[in-house]
Parts: C-alpha cells; structure tokens; sequence
C-alpha cells in the first residue's frame, strides 16, 4: 500500500518534471541548434540544395534517378529516388539478391560480369548521391557516344569530379552524380552553343 | 592510399579521440554526481516540477521514482502519437494503435525500435516534443541507474543510494545537453539539416519529379548517437544523407555513439577511489569492442573481394569498413542507429552484428547500462572465481552473498530468456514466418535479430522482417519492457544490498579485481556465458548460413 501511495505520488511529481524537460529539451535544444544553423550554416541547414537558373533542381547529398543514355546513371535504389521514402533490398547474400542483380544488370544493359559492384548493388538510403569512379569510367562510353562529344573530354570531366578520401584517409573515393551530369551538361551547351 | 590503410586509420583516429576524451569527461561525471550544490537552473527546475531534491532515497524508493517516471513517459509519448493526427503539422503521419504503444515503449526504454518509418509515421511535433525528449530523458535514467550502483560499491554501511530526481536532472544538464548541443551544431555545419520547411516537391534535371524532406534533424541527430538511442528521423536512420552526408559526420556520430560508455569506467575508478578498478572494466568493453569490430569488418572486407563485392545496403561514401565500424560500435551499445542494413551483410558480418547484441550489450554498452552491466559481470566473475580457489567471493571490500548472487544471476538472464523464448514462439507462429523478407537460416535470424535487439533495447534490425503487425509489435514492446525495467529493479536491489555492507579491507587471500588476469577472467566469462547461452540457437542461423 505504502508502494502504491508512493508510485501514485512519484508519477505526478514525474509528469511535472517531464513537462518541464519537454519546454527545456523539445523546445528550447532544438530552437538553438535551429539559430545557429540559420546563423552560421544556412546552406547546410537548408539541405545543400542545388539551384539552376533560381529553381531548385535537386540537394548535392542526395542521388536522383537518371533516364536515358546520354546522363550518368546512379546506383540502383530500393525506392526510385523518389526522396518520400528511403530505405534498402534488405535481401542478404543468397539467391535472391543474386536474382536481383541479375534484373538490375538487364535493366542498365551491363553484364554482371565485369561491372563494378556499386553498379549492381542498391544502397541502405536508396538516396545514394554517389558512384564510385570506376563506375563513372564505365559509362563514358555510352554517354560520350550519346551526345557526340570526345571521350577523353567526358573522362577529364569524370577525373575533375571524383573527390578522393576527406582528409586523405577518411571514407571513400567517389563522383557525385548530380554534379557530374550538371557539368556535363554545360560541357554539351560549350560544344554545341 | 589502400582500403585497409585507410580503414585503420579511422578506427586509430577514433581510439585516440576516446582516449584522450574520456579522461576529463570520466572525471567530471564523477564530480557530476558528487557535487553537493545544485547549479541554479537545476533549482529552478526542482522548484518548478516540485520534486523532492533535498534528501537521498533507499533503494525501494529510488526504484518506485526510476518505474513511476518511465511509466509517466510511456503515457505521455502514446497519448501524443495516437493524438499527432489533430495536433499542428501532422501532415498526414499516422501509426496503428499498437505502432504507437510499440514506439512510445521504445523510445522511453532506450531502445527505438522502429516498426514505422520516420518520413510517414510521425509528424514534427511528435519528432521534437516526443521522441528527442525521450532520447534525453531515457539515457539520463541509465546513467542514474549505473551511478546508483557504483553507490552501493562505494559507499560503506548506508541505507541510501542517491536521489534519482538529482541524478536525472544532472544527467541532462551537466552531461547531455553540453554534449549534444555541441555535436548537433557540428553535424549542422557538417551538412546536417535543420529547418522547418514541409517536404518539397522539385523538378529534377533530367525532368523527372523528388521529394526533398525537411525537419529539424541535426539537434536529433546529436541525441540520438550521445544517448545511445538509435531511432532515425528517417527510415533509412544514418544511411539517410540528411542524417549522415560524409566521412568526417560518420566519424563524428560513431565518437559519440561510444564517448559516454567508455568515459563511464572511468568515473566509476574515481568514484570508488581507485582508478585501476576503472581499467579493468574498461578493459572488458575494449577487448569486446575490438573482437566484434574484427569479426564484422574482416567478414564485410573478405566478401567485398567476390564478384559483387559487398555494397548491397551500404552507402558509397562509407564503403565496407567505415560501415563495419558504424555496425559494431551501434550494435556493442545499445544504440542501434545503423548506416548500412545489416541484413544485407555476410552471414558472419550479420551474425557478428547479433553476437555484438547478445554479449549483453557491455561491449561498451549503452549509457549507463553498458557499465551495470560490466558491473554484473564483474560480480558473476568474482563469484565463480571464489568457487573455484574456495574464498569468500567480494568486490570492492563487499561480499557476494546469497542475495548478491541471486539478483545478479536474475538479472544477468532476463535478457537470454526473452530472446529464446519469444524467438521460439515466433518461429512456430505462421504469421510471423509470413512477416519474414528471407527463409531458411536468414530467416531464423531475422526473428532472433528482431527479439534480440529489444529484450537488448538496442534498436537496430534486419529490417526485411515487416515487425509492423499487431502480435510482433506488443511482444516486441513486451520484450523491450521487460528487459529494461526488471533488469533495472534488479540491478537497484542490489545497490541497496550492496551499500548496507561495509567496506572490508583487502587481505592476502583477497582477488584483486584490477589485474590483467582479472580482465582476462572477465572477457572469457562474457564469452562463455553468452556462447554457452545461444550458441545452439546461432548455429541454426548465421553459422549455418556461413557454412552453406
């Protein structure tokens, strides 16, 4: 009995003390990280967002899905890159992913032989802003072919665009596809203009 | 620079960064919980909630404090999901009943299990009121737990074990909150998001459509790795570029994953006036950091080498080690943010991520659980110690007596007990074999990975299992429940059992629990304890997968 009298006056005093770390923690923490995002790091804050002619075509962190030959393709996703959901496969090593792969390698029209994984293989965002520069290298060809420029223009281009490990150590070697295929572009528009 | 190279420098950068850091933060937790004077805003708050600041409490009372708060919260985090609907900014988030009291359960137990997905189920309000307060207040209930038991280690012949309404407000105040603001504003500056914009719909250039997601995500994001709780603000957790955008963010969220669980030893040696004590217990959560990180990463790293490398659910700009390393370190504490899906990895590189889990979650567990829980395994060690040379079993001066043993032998088995338990009732029900993505030996650990994880209250999943359905939901929540709040009453018990006894000074005939050996005897009784447990279990899953 005294047990319960003791849980029944705990819980209210608990139920204050929540409201109040609610004001402090879900209101007033967020509130100041929000300021000084706004202060010191709007871009960041806003989602590192990628503008064309003053229109919002995309956020350099995260990948979108490329149609057509004549653009460099990025990682296949579990969810099309569509951005209102993210996720993976969730498929583990084993005949199921190996009949995945094998789809995903009919769709881009590359061999599963031969390809580089990240070319094969979906990412756990399905937002993967990145392909690998072996990746990138692979699809020179058909895209350089696509839109009648040399090869060794769309290479350097692929070269320029690939950022190495930050720092020289920390994480991977990688080309950013959004920016890559906007350079491409103005390299078309340079060529033909 | 090769993979390798580049893979152990980053886990020598993080090593010496929680070298370094756990020294002084070791230390100024211990004065945290010390200090005789409340800070001004504390008075405020004690003044304001009208809690009972002044005197300490016996270990009932600090338990019924520790039950009635975390009770008070599971309403209140319900009643605000279910109600999200006609509060402003829903924006069409809903969840079922049971989701609901399945993540209001969650997020208090420390545990953020997540059975929505973040961009759907939960609108903005529930985001920042609910679940980033809930990511404080349930880690700063740990960290009051683990001091209330290094209390009844250090104090000699008392009837008290602290006052859990100070330690929780501390908890927040003096660790947390610093902590926090400082890691979101460098996630924020590291590309982070944080504003209130609606998700945006955009023409891409290729002239295709995306959503671009909003929300106040950085200052959650902080909370979320600090106070080992693990539930992303969106579903894909740290693999979601808004979450986690590059290199130096991993490195960041993976140091403060891990900062507070290996500084903890260090205040628990201060607290007990000897800092070897402290080595020891950090030794324990190092070596099994080390042998699972090695484990998971030689095992993503070897199956990289095959045709189709080992990048499926794994981000480009981690690659496989900085992905192994996110992996061990969420899965050794509790936290279970995830930034690549480990259902996706090698049957040993998954089966490592479980092991990791099953340990016991000291390896080096989550806030404050991690060291009760090192703790435990330090009292099960002296005792069998004592068996075996035929001494009294003590640590510390305290004798483990009948009671000891008991509460710490309980507690030590609430968790295997959960996970075998409901992993065998799911595996016989046909509407969770329905729920599972795999069959066969993947199957088994999808199920035992999901009961895992919340008897654990890690979080993490091998997300292919669809736990979004009404039975796997309340057991899971059940699961979750149960191995926090039993494990804590018992853990609380034993402090109370603990600090009645008076200090003995060490004899000849005494085990020194500082020695190297020591250290040895408690890596292998961790391992012992837990392969002996479930090895049964895990030969029918990830080993039988290996072998395949």
């Amino acid at each position: 009995m005294i047990i319960v009298t003791s849980f029944i006056r705990q819980s209210v005093a608990g139920l204050r003390a929540l409201l109040v770390l609610t004001v402090v923690l879900g209101l007033l923490y967020p509130a100041l990280v929000w300021g000084v995002g706004q202060a010191v790091g709007r871009s960041q804050a806003a989602g590192s967002l990628v503008t064309v002619d003053g229109a919002v075509v995309g956020s350099s962190l995260i990948g979108q899905e490329w149609k057509g030959e004549k653009w460099f393709h990025s990682r296949p996703s579990a969810g099309d890159y569509t951005g209102d959901v993210s996720g993976g496969s969730n498929l583990g090593h084993g005949p199921d992913l190996d009949a995945a792969v094998a789809e995903r390698a009919k769709q881009a029209g590359i061999p599963v032989q031969g390809s580089p994984a990240d070319a094969l293989t979906a990412s756990a965002s399905g937002l993967d802003p990145h392909v690998t520069p072996e990746n990138a290298a692979q699809q020179v060809a058909r895209v350089s072919a696509a839109r009648g420029l040399p090869a060794s223009d769309v290479q350097r281009l692929v070269d320029e665009h690939t950022q190495g490990r930050t720092l020289g150590f920390l994480g991977e070697p990688r080309v950013n596809v959004l920016q890559l295929n906007l350079a491409l572009q103005g390299l078309t528009t340079a060529a033909t203009g | 620079m090769s993979d390798t190279l580049s893979g152990l420098l980053t886990i020598g950068v993080l090593v010496v960064a929680l070298v370094v850091v756990h020294v002084p933060l070791g230390n100024w937790m211990a004065k945290v919980f010390t200090d005789e004077r409340h800070w001004r805003p504390e008075r405020v708050f004690y003044r304001l909630s009208r809690v009972d600041a002044s005197s300490e409490q016996g270990w009932r009372s600090y338990s019924v404090a520790v039950l009635a708060f975390s009770a008070v919260s599971i309403v209140v985090l319900f009643l605000l999901i279910a109600l999200q609907g006609v509060l402003p900014l829903a924006r069409g988030a809903a969840m079922h009943l049971d989701t609901a009291l399945n993540t209001a359960v969650s997020f208090v137990t420390n545990t953020n299990w997540q059975s929505y997905a973040g961009e759907s189920g939960v609108s903005p309000v529930v985001q920042t009121l609910g679940l980033t307060v809930q990511n404080f207040v349930s880690a700063a209930v740990g960290l009051s737990v683990a001091v209330a038991l290094v209390r009844g280690l250090a104090r000699s012949g008392g009837a008290t074990i602290g006052n859990f309404w100070v330690d929780l407000v501390r908890s927040v105040v003096r660790v947390l909150l610093p902590i926090a603001v400082v890691g979101a504003v460098l996630l924020l500056l590291g590309g982070v998001i944080s504003n209130l914009a609606e998700p945006t719909t955009i023409t891409t250039v290729s002239g295709g459509q995306q959503v671009i997601q909003g929300g106040l995500v950085a200052s959650q994001e902080a909370i979320k790795e600090l106070g080992t709780n693990g539930g992303g603000y969106f579903n894909a957790n740290s693999a979601h570029p808004f979450e986690n955008p590059n290199a130096l963010t991993n490195l960041l969220e993976i140091f403060l994953i891990l900062v507070i669980p290996f500084s903890l030893p260090r205040t628990y040696g201060v607290l007990v006036g000897d800092r070897r004590q402290g080595f020891a217990v950090a030794g324990l959560m190092a070596a099994l950091w080390g042998i699972m990180l090695t484990v998971i990463t030689w095992s993503e790293v070897h199956s990289a080498a095959g045709p189709l490398g080992s990048l499926e659910g794994k981000e480009v700009r981690f690659g496989p080690w900085a992905s192994s390393l996110f992996a061990a370190s969420t899965t050794g504490t509790s936290t279970g943010a995830v930034n690549s899906l480990h259902e996706s990895y090698s049957a040993l590189g998954g089966g490592g991520a479980l092991f990791s889990m099953l340990l016991g979650e000291i390896s080096p567990g989550g806030v404050g659980t991690g060291l009760y829980g090192a703790l435990l395994i330090a009292i099960l060690t002296v005792f069998i110690s004592g068996l075996m040379v035929g001494r009294t079993p003590e640590i510390l001066g305290k004798s483990i007596g009948r009671r000891e043993i008991t509460l710490t032998a309980l507690a030590l088995l609430v968790m295997p007990a959960l996970v075998l338990v409901f992993t065998g009732i799911g595996l016989v029900l046909p509407n969770v074999r329905a729920q599972m993505l795999a069959s066969g030996p993947h199957g088994l650990t999808e199920v035992m990975y999901a009961y895992a994880s919340a008897s654990n209250n890690n979080g993490s999943a091998f997300a292919g299992f669809s736990a979004d359905a009404p039975y796997t939901n309340l057991t899971l929540a059940l699961c979750m429940l149960l191995g926090r709040f039993v494990t804590i009453a018992l853990v609380l018990a034993l402090a109370g059992s603990l600090v009645a006894q008076r200090r003995r000074p060490a004899t000849s005939g005494t085990l020194p629990t500082h020695s190297p050996t020591f250290v040895g005897l408690l890596v292998g009784i961790s391992l012992v304890v837990s392969g002996l447990t479930f090895f049964p279990a895990l030969a029918l899953g990830p080993l039988a997968e290996a072998l395949a």
